[in-house]
């Protein structure tokens, strides 16, 4: 659009006189359909990969379960009455918010650790607390699962030499849930401790020097001077991290499959069992919809209070 | 109000050589001390360890009578303007102004009073609700010292505050920082590497070399009577002149023998200071401002000199010529109505009254 509109502007500076105008106008559509096409490829693709399959989801989830009648809000209004919805639901908010706190609290204190170690070690130290997040979610979901298995259980053994009893790690609803929220807070902390880290890279070191001599305590530095110099990032890392949590798959499938009595479903490994395990391929698509809307308002909120702060930098 | 001592003070880097090579210097209260030197001389170095952003490798710092060494910087009871400001985006200029008070729990109405004034004497009080970012640099600038003048601090420290504005919005600058310090009258360190800021505003001048401090004295000393080559280099601005020359006897008096057959009688007065050098290879030093036209009345002391301009640069109430002597450079000041043009000769005229005479061993003026 910009391109489209400031390239005829200096040409008709150039332009002696009105007889080129008739050209120029032709010009300003060749380049602005220069561009569409040259953006084709790529707004095909998200057409293709997003939008599509968003469109065909939201048109899923307002049929019957053969996929033949048009009922309109009747699947939402079904799972809203069914209590083990309620229960998914309640699930699934207490995952993703327990995570994400835990997520960005941790990654917020190792940041600074990060930051405190000289830039030669820091690196290697840095790439060692990357690793939870660079192997594949699934293989090291299988290795939590082995640490937590009732009979081979690696903690359990740990607890036994320590004069403990053995925990149920998976198989009590408040340790399986816990340990969703443990193994994905294990998983993603490495994402907002490198978001932190940079944001704190890029504060001044002088803003904090001046902090000093004004008399700010360590604290007071981290309330008045960090915390307000990192809001722009840790709204976008928890905005980010939080869809990604609701939409968490892997780890519940692979630790507990929804178990105990559907105890630890979130809302992907839900639909996944009432839309493909169970065939009601329009019920799980109302059920994956579902923090949809949620999720989008916060979003508007987050990015609009960025955008407000980012103006305000300096 | 306190003074400053800084003994023996010594900062090296872990494996690395001394920035700061032992120094010592006393402030008086109420005293302006400008640090200057060119880049890596240890000035901001020696600075900052006043601040206490610095840990001090030997030696002590007290600051009003009480040794600082181990006291942290929000403990020292002083302020800092920074190059950059370092002012805090998220906050308004009165918050930015307010906030060392409201760490120290000033009560409002006492931070409101103290901002007003503050901003009564920098003129900034329609910009007090601004945040940073509508602020241009000078304002920035103006509320940084805003910021330390509200603390009513022991100790001002200026590191380089004006380098980052434009060469008019500087001399205003530095105008306003005088004017601010003969109000408030607290005692100020600060640092510089432009020699004009130094002179114009400092009681006295330190200048600083490769961790050491050259020499220390009101600007007025150091520019007429520098002690090292250094100094007479650094101060002044075109800088001094140095010319390789041998001192010769000549009957009672002495000479100054220079390339090209060119020979300068030494001012009698300074005969005898200059005697022990004879035959030896030294080197003059003379401000351009001593190299002037050549005036048929000239007072004893001055020697006629004949020299082919290369260049000549009227600067409106003065012209600078550039010209060459025995393959060295020499910059000479001269009256803009004089016939100076590049290209032809012209007759100059030598004032030796303020000639410098430098010991190229020991690289101090004798």
């Amino acid at each position: 659009m910009v391109q489209a509109g400031s390239i005829p502007i200096v040409e008709t500076v150039a332009a002696p006189a009105p007889a080129a105008r008739g050209r120029l106008h032709s010009a300003m559509r060749r380049r602005s359909m220069v561009g569409f096409i040259m953006a084709l490829p790529l707004i095909a693709l998200i057409a293709g990969l997003v939008v599509y399959p968003a469109v065909y989801a939201i048109y899923l989830s307002l049929l019957d379960k053969s996929m033949t009648r048009f009922v309109g809000w009747h699947n939402f209004v079904f799972l809203l009455n069914r209590a083990t919805f309620q229960m998914v639901v309640f699930q699934s908010v207490l995952f993703a918010i327990s995570a994400v706190v835990a997520k960005a609290f941790i990654g917020f204190v190792l940041a600074h650790l990060m930051h405190a170690i000289p830039s030669r070690r820091q690196r290697f130290y840095r790439g060692l607390l990357l690793i939870p997040w660079v192997i594949p979610l699934a293989l090291s979901t299988l290795g939590w699962w082995w640490l937590f298995d009732p009979t081979y259980s690696a903690l359990n053994w740990l607890l036994n030499r320590l004069g403990l009893p053995s925990v149920s790690w998976l198989g009590e609803p408040g340790w399986a849930r816990f340990c969703m929220i443990l193994v994905n807070t294990w998983w993603g902390e490495p994402f907002f401790m490198i978001m932190y880290l940079a944001a704190l890279k890029s504060v001044p070191e002088q803003l904090f020097e001046a902090a000093a001599i004004d008399g700010a305590t360590g604290l007071q530095k981290l309330r008045y001077v960090t915390l307000p110099m990192m809001r722009n990032v840790i709204s976008l890392t928890v905005l980010f991290s939080l869809i990604v949590t609701f939409a968490n798959f892997d780890i519940v499938r692979i630790l507990t499959n929804g178990g105990p009595l559907n105890t630890t479903h979130i809302f992907a490994t839900y639909a996944f069992q009432v839309g493909i395990q169970s065939g009601n391929i329009p019920l799980g698509a109302a059920v994956s919809l579902f923090m949809l809307p949620v999720l989008a308002i916060a979003a508007v909120f987050v990015l609009r209070g960025v955008t407000r702060r980012s103006q305000e930098a300096m | 109000m306190a003074q400053v001592s800084v003994r023996e003070v010594v900062k090296s880097y872990e494996g690395e050589v001394q920035a700061v090579k032992g120094i010592n210097l006393e402030i008086a209260d109420e005293e302006f001390v400008v640090l200057v030197g060119p880049s890596g001389c240890g000035k901001s170095t020696t600075l900052r360890m006043i601040a206490g952003l610095e840990e001090i490798t030997r030696g002590e710092i007290w600051i009003g009578g009480d040794l600082v060494n181990d006291v942290p910087p929000r403990d020292r009871d002083i302020a800092m303007v920074f190059q950059n400001y370092a002012l805090y985006p998220h906050m308004s200029v009165f918050d930015n102004m307010a906030f060392g008070l409201k760490l120290r729990k000033f009560p409002t109405s006492e931070i409101r009073r103290r901002v007003d004034e503050a901003a009564r004497i920098l003129d900034l009080h329609t910009l007090l609700e601004r945040k940073p970012r509508a602020l241009s640099g000078g304002q920035r600038q103006r509320v940084a010292m805003g910021r330390a003048i509200v603390r009513n601090p022991k100790v001002f420290l200026f590191d380089e505050p004006l380098s980052n504005l434009d060469a008019k919005l500087r001399v205003q600058m530095r105008t306003e920082i005088k004017k601010v310090h003969q109000t408030v009258r607290t005692t100020t360190v600060y640092v510089t590497h432009d020699q004009v800021e130094a002179m114009t505003l400092a009681d006295r001048v330190v200048v600083m070399n490769q961790g050491e401090i050259e020499q220390v004295g009101p600007p007025q000393e150091l520019y007429h009577r520098p002690r090292t080559r250094f100094v007479a280099a650094f101060i002044g601005s075109p800088a001094m002149n140095f010319l390789p020359c041998q001192v010769r006897g000549n009957g009672n008096g002495l000479t100054l023998h220079l390339a090209e057959d060119i020979t300068l009688p030494v001012p009698p007065d300074r005969v005898e200071r200059y005697g022990r050098y004879r035959d030896r290879p030294m080197t003059l030093g003379i401000r351009p401002e001593h190299v002037t036209e050549f005036k048929a009345d000239a007072r004893a002391g001055s020697v006629r000199l004949d020299a082919g301009l290369e260049v000549t640069e009227p600067m409106g109430m003065e012209t600078l010529v550039h010209f060459h002597l025995g393959g060295v450079p020499v910059c000479g000041r001269v009256d803009p109505l004089a016939p100076a043009r590049a290209g032809e000769a012209m007759a100059l005229s030598v004032d030796l009254n303020h000639m410098h005479l430098i010991d190229p061993d020991s690289a101090l003026v004798v």
